[in-house]
């Protein structure tokens, strides 16, 4: 009798645990943008194949990067999957607080990852994020104003071009601002365009010593080119536009050319949103002529923090979110316009997929941004819109807060540069650098 | 002549009082109006706004896509239980203060409002490592302690301030009548202070309500109140205003009846003891 009940509780509690094992629930940290709440609103397929639930905590950009840095650093075990991007990625892989993503199975193939992504995503060659979507950035520009000004956009155009478009579109009588850019301040905001265009220019962060660069002519043009253009044919107030504002800008009809993220393509030519839907063009980004294009190279990806219990109910998750089925599941549901874009390498030679009108130049954004030659002259960092060192983040975020001033004309773009210059050195010499 | 000049004054103080209040109230109204509208109406110049349709549209989205009620419930745990437990240890702390008064008692409340100058990412690490230690991350409990803590100071001043409007003879009367220090404060003290200790209690509802560093910082998805339940519809790459202006509206609009109905007691709990 004694033992029939020991047989009987020995098979229920290994049929518990078990259980428990399978049935995981798993808590992911994740962004607001569109292609993250329509996983959200899929992820009963997930769980329908495997059994595992989902909790979402989603953020706000920023807040979610603070969140999760707290987490990771101090070990909090607060999340089971984390969205992350290329800024993060190979800084964290590097301090051991991710879990390696090298032994996804052979259904996922991590060789179908777009090599761009796959390099920016991993560090000594191992990958540690996989990207959910990808983006470059690139001119959407309206295709009426640039036929009136007698102008025909070249598919991949240099700066001067850009601004001799922009000043002849700009129709101020009508509200039509000939080119609309970031200038609000954030390292992320028009911290990145900022530096993306400066790559062009020949400018860089830091010298092979990680000197600050910001006393060069090559900064010092491309701060002018850039404020004498917006001046000109920019929107009021464009010092404090981000992404959103310019978005919305450009939906009314009020940007000519438009210079962001590849994902807004979608986003201008919604007819539900856009009201020019059907008037958009699209080119690379500008360059100068020097061999080094202003688009730049980003991913938001997800990654495992080290120290989670549900190590193997993640890297499932992982591997549906980022799938060749998960972008079939989409296109099923939802179309293929709006499936996440730039991360596999077979999207783009999906026959499905080739009649989107932006997806052609999406990729072509993407395959020419390389993080790890992103300027002209050496540079000991990788990134394009970044250097990948723990202490950008910061000395960025005030590096464009003196931009933004400049442009606002609070102050001169000498002075924006100087004070760039002595705090950037300043936080480099107290962190180790020089 | 002299009522002339009274009608005049008053009718300029009027002008001036609606003025500020209306520039106060009008970011919630434009919330609530564009929380009625489409996204691409939301984001259109103020008159397109205005004679644009109206719609319910973004309520739909926000309720179909978030659990509104687990946010809600948990703001109401967290809101009410860190101020109870900060009314428990606050009115002891105040009666000594106020009426058992040392040398040090003006430097020690001075020093205790001093923290709420500290910012609060000053001390996240330690909090959070804190957290982790004791199994409190992502907890309602973990919460309620961390927000009565961070409040106390404000909860002991204003209670402070208001037994101190309280004669000391009544206290000393009752302890000639062999009440003990339990007695005094449960049957003596409280039920005289209890105005006071009514719109301590709500203002301090209010603040906790509407904390957002240590809400955001502390929770993931189990105890998450209606301040992540707004930041999860904000978004740099994304046009959202309708959705967050919805889920704002619906955050809002507790506390914000809460106030409405309660406003009298809370002036008088603010303005106590301002006019001597």
């Amino acid at each position: 009798m004694h033992f029939r009940k020991l047989v009987c509780t020995a098979a229920a509690a290994t049929l518990m645990a078990s259980g428990v094992a399978y049935a995981e629930t798993l808590t992911i940290a994740t962004v607001n943008n569109g292609d993250m709440i329509r996983m959200q609103g899929l992820t009963d397929d997930f769980t329908a194949k495997t059994g595992h639930k989902v909790e979402w905590v989603t953020l706000e950009e920023n807040v979610l990067r603070q969140r999760v840095t707290t987490d990771i650093t101090t070990k909090g075990g607060a999340f089971d999957i984390m969205t992350i991007g290329m800024y993060e990625t190979p800084i964290w892989g590097k301090n051991g607080w991710l879990v390696p993503l090298d032994d996804l199975s052979a259904d996922y193939n991590v060789g179908d990852i777009l090599p761009a992504m796959a390099g920016g995503l991993s560090h000594d060659g191992t990958l540690y994020a996989a990207p959910f979507y990808g983006e470059s950035s690139m001119i959407m520009y309206r295709t009426d104003l640039m036929a009136k000004a007698g102008l025909e956009m070249p598919a991949a155009p240099s700066w001067s071009f850009i601004a001799k478009a922009a000043r002849e579109m700009t129709d101020r009588d009508n509200d039509i601002n000939g080119i609309c850019l970031r200038g609000k301040a954030g390292w992320g905001e028009g911290g990145a365009f900022i530096t993306a265009m400066s790559n062009s220019f020949g400018a860089r962060w830091f010298d092979e010593n990680w000197n600050a660069q910001f006393d060069t002519r090559e900064w010092s043009d491309t701060l002018n080119f850039y404020l004498n253009m917006m001046n000109d044919a920019g929107p009021a107030g464009f010092a404090t536009n981000g992404f959103n504002e310019n978005l919305s800008l450009f939906q009314q009809g009020k940007c000519g050319m438009w210079i962001d993220a590849t994902v807004a393509a979608s986003f201008v030519t919604n007819p539900k949103d856009s009201t020019v839907a059907d008037k958009v063009g699209f080119a690379l980004a500008p360059d100068n002529g020097m061999g080094v294009r202003s688009n730049w190279l980003w991913a938001w990806a997800l990654a495992i923090p080290a120290g989670t219990q549900k190590e193997a109910a993640a890297k499932q998750f992982i591997e549906w979110a980022t799938s060749n089925g998960y972008i079939e599941l989409v296109a099923s549901k939802e179309g293929w316009a709006n499936v996440p874009p730039g991360a596999r390498t077979s999207l783009y030679e999906n026959a499905n997929y080739k009649d989107i009108p932006f997806a052609k130049m999406t990729l072509e954004s993407i395959l020419s941004a390389d993080p790890n030659n992103s300027t002209v002259d050496p540079s000991p960092y990788v990134g394009i819109q970044f250097a990948a060192i723990p202490e950008f983040a910061g000395i960025a975020t005030e590096v464009s807060q003196e931009f933004s001033a400049a442009y606002a004309g609070q102050q001169s773009v000498e002075e924006a540069l100087a004070k760039a210059q002595a705090l950037t050195n300043d936080a480099m010499e107290a962190a180790g650098y020089r | 002549m002299a009522r002339a000049t009274t009608i005049r004054q008053k009718t300029i103080t009027t002008i001036i009082a609606w003025t500020v209040a209306m520039v106060i109230f009008f970011p919630i109204l434009w919330i609530v109006v564009l929380s009625f509208k489409s996204e691409g109406d939301a984001i259109s110049t103020p008159m397109r706004v205005l004679t644009s349709a109206w719609t319910f549209d973004s309520y739909a989205v926000v309720q179909d896509r978030s659990d509104y009620f687990k946010h809600f419930f948990n703001s109401v745990i967290v809101a009410v239980g860190s101020t109870l437990l900060g009314i428990l240890v606050a009115v002891p702390a105040a009666w000594s203060m106020a009426f058992v008064p040392s040398q040090r008692t003006r430097g020690i409340l001075m020093w205790m409002l001093s923290t709420k100058m500290l910012p609060a990412v000053g001390v996240l690490y330690p909090i959070y490592l804190l957290f982790i230690e004791l199994g409190l991350l992502d907890s309602r409990t973990g919460l309620v302690i961390v927000l009565m803590l961070i409040n106390l100071p404000i909860i002991v001043w204003m209670l402070y301030t208001y037994f101190r409007e309280i004669p000391a003879e009544i206290l000393e009367a009752a302890r000639m009548d062999g009440a003990g220090m339990r007695a005094e404060l449960l049957y003596v003290l409280t039920p005289m202070a209890i105005p006071g200790i009514a719109s301590t209690m709500l203002l301090n509802i209010i603040l906790a309500w509407n904390e957002a560093f240590w809400t955001l910082n502390l929770t993931a998805a189990k105890a998450a109140p209606l301040t992540a339940f707004i930041a999860s519809y904000s978004s740099p790459e994304g046009l959202f205003y309708a959705k967050l202006s919805a889920a704002s509206v619906m955050a809002i609009a507790p506390i914000l009846v809460m106030g409405w109905f309660s406003q009298k007691q809370l002036v008088r709990g603010l303005t106590f003891g301002a006019v001597k």
